[in-house]
């Protein structure tokens, strides 16, 4: 099924590559559309693995990083550096010292947060929403409350990053959101037989000798660095809708695809089928937005749609653990 | 031997045990009871550092729990807690497997898949070895849950209400072969009990815990007997023999 997938990415891929290509300025198109399509394989991996460990760390099937607040907490972060360095010291900064400063508070940030939460296992589903979506209503007003009081030049700073989109991706931040997101993914891969224990719930895991703490907070980790480094490089897909924007039903549908399509629970299936399937997802979108839909509205009301529905399906099957 | 010292337990407000101290022997099972809330599962739980230690020690075979890593007592030790309801989209066979986990990390050898085979075996699990197990009911689920704790291959067995969801000829099963398990080679098992018959019938000591304390502990024949268990659950009842072992007649007044 891996490999059925990974066909299907490269043909969407190369679909994407040489759609209605013309003869002339080929060099020019081509290059605008690798970078686009570097940024759409790396902000789909990112969100399908890092919405698998989430799952498996929170024991829950319908939690995603953005349900939680994690896109929000990196929106703070970014709007609290401004606030913080200053206009002025920040623009100063180019695009890559700002990504690392930003990665690095969102880590300790999201651990320091999320940990304690999940540590006692998040079986309760009803609370874990609330708290999510609380949280991520609180990360989103501190922001908005920052950037009401800090003055105009920082507050276009700020604009400029919370516009960041797949058609304006800062092309010196792409290699390390891909290396960031490769190197996490890897991590995740070679974790996979850690996680399936994991995933038996907390007290199998510890009766079979598995260090739940340090497992929860390393996945938290990987997660958090996955997020942060879609979000910095592309921005959240969507912004505002009240359970942390569509990037949380793309997670949804990206681990959703994953379980469904590898029938496995084996994380070494699951995180590189999660990975493909959501870059599959990206790209195929994104092609049918431009070329179908002719760009009319955006990419993220096409994903709202399918995952809102695809998110009522798994509420009413019941599958909610 | 398991050695408890010493352990003092409380969530919030409410203290679950108090001070408590105990032995429990090698080579025996033995039976965890008393009256709901007694503390009977925290214990077990601290024993099985499912929990963390607030206050005392606990030594497993002369090990302190809290400074042995975690792997190593997993090859000593194994626990079941009550029922958590597992990830659904797991065969028997992997479940079972599982319990390899802290021999082979995730690479099985031979040696462990004969004992995952000989664990599906001890719990007539074979004919659903293939079945996935959100499609199992309840009691064929617990038996699997118990059959990966039994694969893990440890000098001690803790299990928490093992019972639940079995029907009585599984039970049996069940306590007979922790009971056979226990008795040879010198390993142990703990058990929480809540049927204090299955206690009568198996276990060779037992441990009566009443509001967070040590009500009575010792061998069988010492501890199941009118006087203490009338004390114990606050209610009348009568012990008689039956197959040489007692059995506690607690149903009605008379």
């Amino acid at each position: 099924m891996l490999w059925v997938l990974a066909g299907l990415l490269a043909v969407a891929c190369t679909v994407w590559m040489f759609q209605g290509l013309g003869d002339t300025r080929r060099g020019f198109l081509l290059g605008l559309r690798g970078t686009r399509l570097a940024g759409l394989l790396i902000l789909g991996t990112a969100t399908g693995v890092a919405t698998v460990l989430f799952q498996t760390i929170a024991a829950n099937r319908i939690l995603t990083p953005s349900m939680m607040g994690f896109d929000s907490l990196f929106g703070l972060v970014q709007v609290a550096l401004v606030a913080a360095v200053g206009a002025g010291g920040l623009s100063t900064l180019d695009g890559v010292a700002r990504f690392w400063l930003a990665l690095g508070a969102m880590l300790v940030l999201a651990l320091l947060l999320f940990a304690p939460l999940l540590g006692r296992g998040g079986r309760d589903v009803p609370r874990m929403i609330l708290t999510g979506l609380i949280l991520g209503v609180l990360f989103r007003s501190l922001a908005g409350f920052m950037t009401r009081v800090m003055d105009p030049n920082a507050f276009a700073v700020v604009q400029g990053l919370s516009a960041a989109s797949l058609t304006r991706i800062d092309p010196a931040v792409l290699p390390w959101a891909g290396a960031i997101t490769a190197s996490s993914g890897i991590a995740a891969l070679v974790l996979a037989p850690q996680l399936d224990v994991l995933a038996l719930g907390r007290s199998s895991a510890v009766s079979l000798g598995l260090r739940v703490r340090a497992m929860t907070l390393g996945g938290l980790a990987l997660v958090a660095l996955m997020t942060a480094a879609g979000t910095a490089m592309a921005g959240s897909v969507a912004a505002g809708s009240p359970i942390g924007g569509s990037a949380a039903f793309f997670g949804l549908i990206a681990a959703g695809l994953a379980r469904g399509l590898t029938g496995s629970v084996r994380h070494a299936a699951l995180v590189p089928g999660a990975a493909l399937s959501a870059a599959l997802v990206m790209v195929i979108g994104q092609v049918v937005f431009e070329r179908v839909l002719g760009l009319a509205g955006t990419l993220s009301v096409v994903i709202e749609f399918v995952g809102g529905l695809f998110f009522l399906y798994l509420l009413l099957k019941g599958r909610l653990r | 031997m398991i050695e408890v010292q010493g352990v003092t337990h409380a969530i919030g407000p409410a203290a679950i045990l108090r001070d408590i101290d105990l032995a429990l022997p090698r080579g025996a099972l033995t039976a965890l009871i008393g009256p709901n809330g007694a503390g009977k599962s925290t214990l077990l739980r601290l024993i099985g550092r499912l929990e963390p230690l607030q206050r005392g020690r606990i030594c497993v075979d002369g090990q302190d729990i809290t400074r042995t890593p975690t792997a190593d007592l997993a090859r000593r030790l194994a626990i079941l807690g009550q029922n958590t309801g597992i990830a659904s989209r797991l065969r028997v066979r992997e479940l079972v497997s599982f319990g390899r986990w802290p021999h082979c990390h995730g690479r099985p050898t031979p040696r462990d898949r004969s004992a995952v085979a000989a664990a599906l075996q001890m719990f007539d699990l074979e004919p659903l070895a293939d079945r996935f197990l959100d499609e199992l009911s309840g009691g064929q689920a617990q038996r699997a849950r118990v059959a990966m704790t039994v694969a893990q291959e440890t000098d001690w067995l803790l299990l928490d209400e093992p019972l639940n969801n079995l029907d009585l000829a599984h039970a049996r099963s069940l306590l007979a072969q922790v009971a056979a398990m226990a008795g040879q080679g010198g390993r142990g098992a703990v058990i929480v009990l809540h049927d204090i018959n299955h206690a009568a019938a198996w276990a060779d000591h037992v441990v009566a815990l009443k509001h967070g304390r040590v009500h009575a502990q010792g061998p069988a024949d010492a501890v199941l007997t009118e006087r203490v268990l009338s004390e114990l659950y606050e209610t009348k009842l009568s012990v008689v023999q039956h197959a040489g072992r007692p059995l506690v007649l607690h149903h009605h007044a008379a």
